[in-house]
């Protein structure tokens, strides 16, 4: 490890203050801080520091991250050789998955990095670790054909504008990765609905074909899946959004880890399950009379509530506004599923919007603390008679 | 008595290196030291040249913005070196003892007939009356305010420090004493001690009590006043130590500055943490060798607990406020991989991502690493979980940074002290230094509003 230590200490040299590449740093300290944490004390402040870091935290939500990962990489090829009416083995369906996804994966990490360090070492900030997360949610939520060239410029469409435009890592409005998904959704609608992109190979092969259950529901078909398939997430998808069973095994890690929110998830789950209890009375079209709970475990209703809805940064920051946040996340992802057929996958633009309210939300809380101090003042100010 | 205030955020951080209820004899060395950083926003005028002599309880410097606040010589000598930094900013003042421990005496009238502007004339003129705080902005109080009460708490929850009924467990009459003088200057005195505990604080009459339970910062006099009787804009409280009352009730039955001071040595390098009875200003070198120091790298010394504790070194000396010491080992050392979660659970966290949840037994040796580097905000609600006040924690600080004096008097920050927000320093998964952030912010609130 010593060794280690000296040789990164020597490559660091040209980088340090006051030297020939002195502002490239944060680019070289990123790598460092990854192998190492750093030697640094506390300088003010308080003497001591909790173990715990935004690396560890971003680090943790991948961690939450993997097992409905490694489901969409498995889900990939099982939607392929199922539909091609192929004989295969579950390596034959994850090494599938694996090169269609992974070269996804190498190309949001890639193109997302590279903005990400290159804002770093212009405003001379060391780089944050958010786009960890993000990096890999990008591929996660895209259907497994899109072009390689759409999600780079998905990806980078995202950091620019939703992310480093309003000041980099914790002032954006937008969840870079949903921005990236929605950028892609508009720009290239064909690439991103209907029913021959759910499916990897599904635009080549003439025999494949899949559409996802809100698609034929909203198309006014049948559902062809049990509730056990939708659940496990043997349907067709997003990548990793099918499987609402490793969805709830990330959400249980970032609930025991503290580090998502559960009051969003359990306000966005609550919200959704009100609202389509509600419309399964009155049933005036095939989404609305789709069973509530089925409601939940399709789609990308469970990874949106558990991913994207509590990102810390775009969603409510307070306590109270958090319930509020994830109770209308819930609530406008079955509206739009429901009265939209176009976008019949809600919880997309449920988050982005309730993203851009969040702010507000929180408004109004903070703004009632402000109120309960000034009607103290005003008591002392006027005593009782 | 009124009802047990329970207070359910925050955190009690379970380090190693606590002292035993006993008290040893401490050896003092004849070089004391006044550190005018102590005083925070007092910018003093010396009255003494270099080489003077100086008698115990002699005033050696005044503040220059309120000339009646005089800080006196905790023991008698001569005053050897003015210590000057930057812009000839005072540093550090040394006195070497002369043994004799000469003391300027005052005749003081018996306590009951004295009028409340006696009792400031005499807290004034005895060099006691920087014990005396306020609330807002955490500085030496004002004479000419009048505080709409006094509060004064009876524990202290940060880690390691001094059990307060301890310490004060051989002046219990000074301490009555104390509150008895405190009663004169504000309509009411408010004492909070621990509810887990029974302690003669609990008898201590001319005074509320109020009883706490929780974890640290409960014992923090600020989140008290937060739950008894919040400051309003406009308002001023007192604030007085708890070994400071008994240091007031002293000289108002002696006559004599009392500079006695009850000091624990604990940390997770300290071999046997105890408790001395040492003196304000007193060099810390006799009693860490006392205890023993068993750490293989730098240590670092500080006067009072280590979330807002000042550092000092090892030759440095006792600060003029603190009644703990606390040594920790210097973390300047590299980690390889140690941001993994569930890695390196030896070093102790309130987030769950790290094994050290379960085992709450366990006391750890913390050390002064970073453990990490400073990011930007992303995470939310970690302040709000040890901060036991109503008060939105991150927004505050937000307004704080940005200086808009409207909203932080609308977010309550006339009820924070720096202390306060030390746990935030401590929980902060982006490493902020909030406890910077709300002195300057009250720094800001001086100036402008006043």
């Amino acid at each position: 490890m010593n060794f280690i230590r000296q040789r990164i200490d020597a490559i660091k040299k040209p980088f340090g203050k006051g030297q020939k590449w002195e502002r490239f740093a944060p680019a070289v300290n990123a790598f460092d801080t990854f192998l190492f944490v750093p030697n640094h004390t506390t300088q003010k402040g308080a003497h001591i520091r909790d173990g715990v870091d935004l690396k560890r935290t971003m680090v943790t939500v991948i961690i939450a991250l993997l097992p409905a990962f490694i489901y969409g990489v498995y889900n990939t090829g099982y939607q392929y050789f199922i539909q091609s009416g192929l004989a295969f083995t579950f390596w034959d369906a994850m090494l599938h998955g694996a090169l269609k996804i992974m070269p996804m994966v190498a190309v949001s990490y890639g193109v997302g990095l590279a903005i990400e360090f290159a804002f770093a070492v212009y405003r001379g900030h060391e780089v944050n670790e958010g786009y960890l997360v993000t990096g890999l949610l990008v591929p996660m939520i895209m259907p497994v054909d899109i072009p390689l060239w759409m999600v780079g410029l998905s990806v980078a469409f995202a950091v620019f504008i939703a992310k480093e435009a309003f000041g980099g890592t914790g002032m954006n409005i937008l969840n870079p990765a949903l921005t990236a998904r929605a950028f892609a959704f508009f720009a290239y609608p064909t690439y991103m609905s209907g029913n021959k992109v759910w499916v990897s190979e599904a635009s080549n092969v003439d025999g494949i074909s899949g559409e996802t259950v809100l698609g034929s529901l909203a198309a006014g078909n049948d559902v062809s899946y049990s509730m056990f398939d939708m659940f496990v997430g043997a349907i067709p998808g997003s990548i990793a959004e099918t499987s609402t069973l490793w969805v709830l095994v990330g959400a249980a890690i970032l609930i025991l880890t503290g580090v998502g929110s559960w009051r969003i998830m359990v306000g966005g789950v609550l919200g959704a399950a009100v609202t389509a209890f509600l419309f399964n009375f009155w049933g005036a079209n095939a989404l609305m009379s789709f069973d509530w709970t089925n409601h939940l475990i399709v789609g990308g209703f469970a990874f949106g509530v558990v991913f994207m809805a509590t990102d810390p940064v775009s969603a409510a920051q307070t306590t109270k506004g958090k319930w509020i946040y994830g109770l209308l996340v819930g609530v406008f992802c079955i509206l739009i599923r429901v009265f939209n057929p176009a976008y019949p996958e809600g919880v997309m633009l449920a988050i982005l919007l309730m993203n851009v309210f969040a702010p507000t939300i929180d408004h109004y809380v903070v703004e009632g603390n402000i109120k309960r101090r000034k009607k103290r003042l005003n008591a002392t100010l006027t005593p009782a008679t | 008595m009124s009802a047990d205030i329970t207070l359910r955020k925050g955190l009690t951080i379970p380090m190693s290196g606590i002292a035993d209820l006993n008290i040893s004899s401490a050896d003092i060395a004849d070089n004391f030291v006044i550190y005018p950083h102590d005083f925070h926003g007092v910018v003093p005028k010396m009255l003494l040249k270099e080489g003077e002599a100086v008698l115990q309880g002699q005033p050696i410097f005044y503040s220059k913005a309120n000339p009646e606040i005089k800080f006196v010589s905790p023991v008698s000598g001569t005053l050897t070196t003015i210590e000057r930094g930057a812009k000839r900013r005072i540093m550090s003042l040394s006195i070497a003892a002369d043994g004799k421990d000469n003391a300027v005496a005052q005749k003081l009238e018996n306590l009951d007939k004295l009028q409340a502007a006696d009792v400031k004339k005499y807290l004034l003129e005895s060099g006691c009356w920087p014990f005396v705080k306020q609330r807002p902005y955490d500085v030496i109080a004002d004479p000419i305010s009048t505080p709409k009460a006094i509060f004064i708490s009876g524990f202290n929850t940060a880690p390691l420090a001094a059990d307060v009924p301890f310490i004060l467990s051989s002046q219990k009459e000074d301490f009555q004493n104390g509150i008895d003088v405190l009663a004169k200057l504000a309509p009411k005195v408010h004492l909070s001690v621990d509810a887990s505990s029974v302690s003669f604080l609990n008898e201590v009459s001319n005074a509320e009590v109020h009883r706490f339970k929780g974890p640290h910062p409960a014992g923090n006099v600020g989140v008290q006043i937060h739950h008894i009787d919040p400051v309003n804009a406009g308002e001023t409280v007192w604030v007085v130590g708890p070994a400071d009352v008994a240091r007031i009730g002293a000289f108002f039955s002696t006559g004599i500055f009392d500079a006695s001071q009850m000091v624990t040595v604990v940390g997770p390098v300290v071999k046997s943490p105890t408790y001395f009875k040492s003196r304000i200003g007193a060099a810390v070198a006799p009693l860490l060798t006392q205890v023993g120091i068993d750490a293989d790298g730098q240590i670092r010394v500080i006067n009072g607990d280590s979330l807002s504790g000042v550092a000092t070194h090892a030759d440095g000396n006792l600060g003029f406020y603190n009644n703990t010491l606390t040594v920790l080992a210097e973390g300047n050392r590299y980690r390889m991989f140690g941001w993994l979660p569930f890695v390196g659970s030896k070093i102790f966290s309130m987030s769950r991502t790290s094994l050290s949840w379960l085992l709450p037994k366990r006391a750890y040796a913390l050390n002064t690493n970073m453990n990490g580097e400073e990011r930007a905000l992303v995470v939310t609600g970690e302040m709000e979980q040890v901060l036991p006040m109503d008060i939105f924690p991150m927004q505050l600080l937000k307004e704080c940074m940005v200086q808009n004096i409207e909203k932080m008097e609308g977010l309550g920050i006339y009820e924070v002290a720096p202390e306060d927000f030390a746990l935030i320093d401590y929980a902060s998964t982006s490493k902020i230094e909030a406890q910077a952030i709300v002195r300057e912010a009250l720094d800001l609130m001086i100036k402008e509003v006043g």
